[in-house]
């Protein structure tokens, strides 16, 4: 597997940094102006895990649309790298709650798709059979997506993202629809891929016990329109464990401040 | 189970099967039989033609139902077809010698408004060579009109669901012109097509044509957002959207398109070769119709069925093919 890149390789070549800046959104509803994301601040350093948490509804996901660059923000900026984000690119990608695998193609042509369509295919069949086999799913390249389960399609539609190479992965609640046990086992595989890949990652999540199994940061978010609310910074290594004294201790001051303490 | 057990089963299997009668084939044998003795033992109340040609034919399938009964479990696949399709044949039988009763020889049903099955297979044999050029002139009509109305009628969907533009201008156009049934351009078409011809392929092609351009439009524009939001982030630009997102996406709907365009296509052909034609199976029926020649009326709207059933099984096969990735779906 020649071209996948391992995390030995520096940080910059293979992972961004995101800065948001001043971000405000609004979707305009009928003629009147709905505010969603109000004047967000933050950033996150090359290789970093950042977890997004907050009530449902409270704008995560249009942030994660605005960093993907599916849709500007109405006030503010975001760079990448420095670089303004102003349209969709395949070094960041965002992989959504559902698999949105292709549904008329097969495993191994959806997995393809960023690289055909950017006429790069020929020469890097390898790498769709590289990134198959990262995700365990090298036996259902020949399948259709209704014959996978729907943990097997998240994991398809990991491989979708990561043979691209991206330097950012943007995950928006991609384990939100899978029963508990998947959830379990894909948990331990994002940070499997991402210690591997060494991309940067945003997730983001309404599960909190998740954030902190996966996530270097959390930057909790109020309800809608989203503001920052408070930071949590923890450097615990993986694996981690869900009983883990410190993180339970944290898991409550979380819980605190989005105000469901117990 | 044990093999030896399975082995016994097989064995078992077998030896009912060779045992076994295929009773609906023992059946359809006495109705056809009956429709055969029907046919040239009683005289017609008016003489028809080919009536012993017709209780040649259907003797004869009686005769092969009886030697088919004991050996048609045997057959494999196309045994299975025969005895699905028993109780049909056996109907179909009953059918035929009560149709020859009515019609024929009692002559209830009077000549010319209704024809006996011999009298149907005497337009069959006596102009048969007519039949067949019809067939081939209103198989080039519809072919030609169908395929360049399909292409057309794509095409302007695909444009229509995609671009918003095309849309507001287009939309209008196709809601207005979808409902005049194709037959009213006639007029128009006389002054812009240079032959008849022209003008009828125009006509098969209007009626092809709108069904497919609305389920087209209607199927790309109701594609799954999210998969061009997927095709955006990894890469791809608008004309990779068109052809493996949207494209693929909307075929269901096409297909459906489809159907209806092969049901109007065959509705309009009649009319179609109305216009200054010399043959075709749409003329034939005019022509007879003219003359009184029911039984020849009926025999070529046989032919049409035959020939639009068979189009529409064709298509189905294709759909199968080209859908199969709908499976888990439907």
């Amino acid at each position: 597997m020649p071209s996948v890149p391992l995390a030995s390789r520096s940080p910059e070549l293979v992972s961004s940094a995101i800065d948001v800046r001043a971000v405000s959104h609004q979707f305009s509803l009928s003629g009147s102006k709905l505010p969603v994301i109000d004047a967000i601040d933050f950033s996150v350093v090359p290789g970093e895990f950042v977890a997004l948490l907050g009530p449902s509804g409270c704008g995560k996901s249009t942030l994660l649309r605005l960093i993907a660059g599916l849709e500007l923000p109405s006030n503010g900026s975001i760079l990448a790298d420095g670089l303004p984000v102003i349209r969709p690119d395949p070094s960041r990608i965002l992989v959504f709650q559902d698999p949105t695998l292709f549904p008329w193609t097969t495993v191994w042509k959806n997995v393809a798709t960023g690289l055909e369509a950017r006429g790069v295919l020929k020469q890097s069949h390898a790498r769709v059979d590289a990134a198959l086999s990262l995700v365990g799913l090298s036996e259902f390249a020949a399948a259709y997506p209704h014959q996978l389960s729907g943990g097997m399609a998240q994991r398809a539609s990991l491989a979708r993202a990561l043979v691209n190479d991206p330097k950012l992965l943007l995950l928006d609640e991609p384990l939100g629809k899978l029963d508990s046990l998947t959830r379990l086992t894909l948990q331990a595989e994002l940070v499997r891929l991402w210690q591997r890949n060494g991309f940067t990652a945003i997730l983001v999540t309404h599960d909190v016990e998740e954030a902190l199994l996966l996530s270097s940061r959390i930057v909790v978010l109020s309800e809608r329109p989203a503001r920052v609310k408070a930071e949590f910074k923890f450097g615990k290594p993986y694996p981690r464990h869900r009983d883990d004294p410190e993180l339970v201790a944290l898991r409550r001051r979380i819980l605190d401040t989005l105000g469901l303490a117990t | 189970m044990s093999e030896a057990q399975a082995l016994d089963g097989a064995a078992q299997a077998q030896l009912t099967s060779f045992r076994r009668l295929w009773r609906d084939g023992l059946f359809a044998a006495l109705s056809w039989g009956a429709a055969a003795l029907v046919t040239i033992g009683l005289p017609d109340v008016v003489p028809w033609g080919s009536a012993g040609l017709f209780a040649a034919i259907t003797g004869a399938l009686a005769v092969l139902f009886v030697l088919l009964s004991p050996v048609v479990y045997r057959l494999g696949r196309a045994g299975e077809v025969m005895i699905h399709y028993g109780p049909w044949l056996v109907a179909i039988g009953v059918w035929l010698a009560l149709w020859e009763l009515s019609t024929a020889k009692f002559g209830w049903l009077p000549k010319p408004f209704f024809s006996p099955p011999h009298g149907l297979l005497n337009v069959y044999v006596a102009d048969g060579t007519r039949l067949l050029i019809c067939i081939g002139y209103t198989l080039r009509l519809w072919s030609l009109g169908f395929l360049s109305g399909v292409a057309v009628g794509y095409a302007i969907g695909v444009a229509l669901g995609w671009s918003k533009r095309f849309s507001y201008w287009g939309m209008p156009f196709l809601k207005l012109i979808g409902p005049v049934p194709a037959t009213a351009w006639i007029p128009c078409t006389f002054y812009f097509f240079p032959t008849t011809f022209g003008a009828s392929v125009f006509i098969v092609a209007l009626a092809s044509g709108i069904p497919v351009a609305i389920l087209t439009a209607s199927g790309v524009g109701s594609v799954n957002r999210s998969f061009y939001d997927v095709g955006r982030i990894l890469g791809a630009d608008n004309r990779y959207l068109i052809r493996r997102v949207a494209i693929p996406a909307s075929l269901p709907h096409v297909f459906v398109g489809l159907f209806m365009a092969l049901y109007y296509s065959f509705a309009v052909l009649v009319v179609a070769e109305m216009l200054g034609a010399k043959y075709g199976l749409g003329w034939y029926i005019q022509f007879q119709t003219a003359y009184s020649g029911y039984a020849n009326v009926y025999a070529a709207l046989i032919i049409m069925a035959a020939l639009c059933a068979g189009i529409v099984r064709l298509l189905f096969v294709v759909r199968d093919r080209l859908l199969r990735w709908q499976e888990g779906f439907i």
